[in-house]
């Protein structure tokens, strides 16, 4: 992928640091993701990738340092109220629901939409099924059945019913077939075109790196590395 | 007749006419659904926040003396009729819904609120359950000393004595046999109290599967993380998890009150472990497991007291839910309000 004009930096974090009872899980994190760009965190299993996604998204607490979302401090702002400011996930593993359909989940991603009757949300849902025409095969299947692969395209669809201007994904490619994985690069890379900014969280470097404009490397809680990475200029050294 | 030996006693128990059949079988299931919509609360709640709400119990006995008192502010008289009688009924009805829902917020806010903001083990929650429980019983109980010491003994004796014995109901529908054939009878009373429970239980199954607040709480029973991540306010569902579940004991009161026609303070123990095991044997968790798991409880008290005498109702029917969790353990139609497919 050739360098991209970015534009300013829609999130940012600051000397984030989250304790689970008195383990430190993270310390000290920092990272930018630049207005309409993929930015990555990767690292190794335990890095503390999970924790730092998941106290972005309010469900962990910070202890120190802050989370600046377009130019306002949302590290208080519980989960619940980050979806409607722009800002939501997809979760790790199967976090879907699995007792509901596929378009009831994806019903769910439109929770705090106001307009579910309208035509911009029918066009919206034809848009995920139309970036994943599997789900659209099964729309009436309970998530509870459908392979770890479909489910996770699911919580990515999900995610994109709430029309988040930052989508954050943990560990996409997670359990995928190599073919698979590469699809699921390509419709991340879509829909970051299609206007979304992107925080992809992975453990699968080589593709993300490939994938991202920026990089960030986390070992064992911290930022060891940073960069960006374009044309495969890998931050790893 | 001469000359035939007597019966033993045990004979004329085991050829149950039909006309018995059909009875047992009509008011298990009357019963039955008044079980299940006081099951109703023990699920929700358990389906969002896997606890076992033990203050339901007395969520539902407060409902009941709510029914109670308002027939006393009426003055109603028994079997009085006409347009009045449905009016007051209804007026009783509201009553109990509520202040059992009113009650059932109150337990969320004082027993388990805090509780759950410090993340506390699931057995404190309980053992804070169990205290509510024998609090809201006991204040029932001694209502009339606490009316003493703030010398409203006067204006509130109707309402306060005698504080642990049972209290009646005044019922101003009349009840009448509207079918009699050949020993089986269908009172109008009975139906009511059968037609009345399906309905709000149908009522909730829908509000739970098509309303925007109903789908957060099939999705908070889920995945609670995820469903905080779709914007889900946990803290909402759960208050609205407790008030449905009031709301409908509150009817299930009424509805006891209709059938039974007392109620006391300690009413909702034995009442409550009833609920809770039908909500157990139906599959807790699930919004029509609750109702089944209660059907069934009627019809197995009913069918073992006509069998071994009604002494051995209880152990039938403890026995029968042992059975069932033998065989299925996550009871009959499995577990868990979101995974039950609506
Ligand atoms: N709920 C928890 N309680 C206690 N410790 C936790 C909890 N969740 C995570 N941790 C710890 O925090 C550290 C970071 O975990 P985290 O899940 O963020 O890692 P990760 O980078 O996402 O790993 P993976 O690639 O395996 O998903 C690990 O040491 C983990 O054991
Ligand atoms: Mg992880």
């Amino acid at each position: 992928m050739s360098e991209r004009a970015l534009g300013e930096d829609q999130l940012v974090v600051e000397g984030l640091s989250v304790n689970y009872g008195r383990i430190e899980a993270i310390r000290d994190v920092s990272f930018r993701v630049p207005a309409g760009g993929i930015a990555t965190l990767i690292g190794a299993n335990g890095a503390g990738k999970t924790t730092t996604l998941k106290t972005v998204s309010g469900l962990r607490t910070v202890r120190a340092g802050r989370i600046v979302f377009e130019g306002e401090d949302i590290s208080r702002v519980p989960s619940h109220q980050l979806v409607k400011r722009g800002l939501c996930q997809a979760p790790e593993g199967r976090g879907t629901f699995p007792g509901m359909t596929v378009e009831e989940n994806l019903d769910m991603g439109a929770y705090t939409r106001s307009d579910r009757k309208s035509a911009a949300y029918r066009a919206d849902m034809d848009r995920v099924f139309t970036l994943f025409p599997r789900l659209a095969e099964r729309r009436a299947q309970a998530a509870g059945t459908m392979s770890g692969g479909e489910q996770q395209m699911l919580a990515i669809g999900r995610a994109l019913m709430s029309r988040p201007r930052v989508l954050l994904l943990d560990e996409p490619s997670m359990g995928l077939a190599p073919k698979l994985i590469q699809q699921i690069f390509s419709i991340i890379v879509e829909i970051n075109r299609q206007g979304t900014t992107v925080l992809l969280v992975e453990q699968n470097a080589a593709q993300a790196l490939r994938t991202a404009d920026v990089a960030y490397v986390l070992e064992t809680g911290s930022v060891a590395r940073a960069g960006r990475c374009a044309h495969g200029v890998d931050p790893r050294g | 007749m001469p000359g035939t030996s007597p019966p033993s006693p045990l004979e004329p128990n085991r050829v149950v006419p039909l006309s018995t059949f059909l009875n047992l079988t009509f008011t298990g299931l009357v019963v039955g659904a008044i079980y299940g919509l006081f099951a109703l609360g023990y699920t929700l709640v358990y389906g969002v926040l896997r606890l076992i709400n033990f203050a339901h119990s007395e969520v539902f006995m407060w409902g009941s003396f709510a029914a109670v008192w308002m027939m006393t502010l009426l003055n109603a008289r028994a079997g009085s009729g006409g347009p009045a009688a449905v009016l007051y009924l209804l007026l009783a009805l509201l009553a109990a819904m509520a202040v059992s829902g009113a009650v059932a917020l109150l337990v969320e806010r004082v027993a388990y609120r805090r509780l759950r903001e410090k993340k506390s083990p699931p057995l404190v929650a309980l053992i804070s359950a169990i205290g509510a429980s024998f609090m809201l019983s006991e204040i029932m109980g001694l209502r009339d000393r606490i009316a003493g010491w703030l010398n409203l003994d006067g204006v509130l004796g109707d309402y306060v004595r005698p504080a642990r014995e049972n209290t009646q109901f005044v019922n101003p529908l009349p009840n009448a046999t509207l079918l009699d054939v050949g020993g089986f009878q269908v009172r109008s009373t009975q139906l009511i109290v059968l037609v009345a429970a399906l309905a709000m239980m149908i009522a909730l199954e829908q509000f739970v599967r098509r309303s925007r607040l109903g789908r957060g709480v099939r999705a908070v029973s889920q995945d609670a993380e995820a469903a905080a991540l779709m914007g889900v306010d946990q803290k909402r569902v759960v208050q609205l998890t407790f008030l449905l579940g009031g709301l409908m004991a509150g009817a299930a009161a009424l509805l006891y009150l209709m059938h039974i026609g007392v109620t006391r303070y300690n009413v909702g123990f034995i009442l409550g472990i009833k609920a809770f095991t039908a909500a157990v044997l139906g599959g807790i968790g699930n919004i029509r497991g609750a109702l089944l798991g209660g059907l069934v409880l009627g019809l197995a008290e009913n069918y073992g007291s006509q069998l071994f005498g009604s002494a051995w109702k209880d152990v039938v029917s403890f026995l029968l839910l042992v059975v069932v969790l033998l065989f299925r353990p996550t009871g009959l139609l499995g577990e868990s309000l979101g995974k039950a497919r609506a």
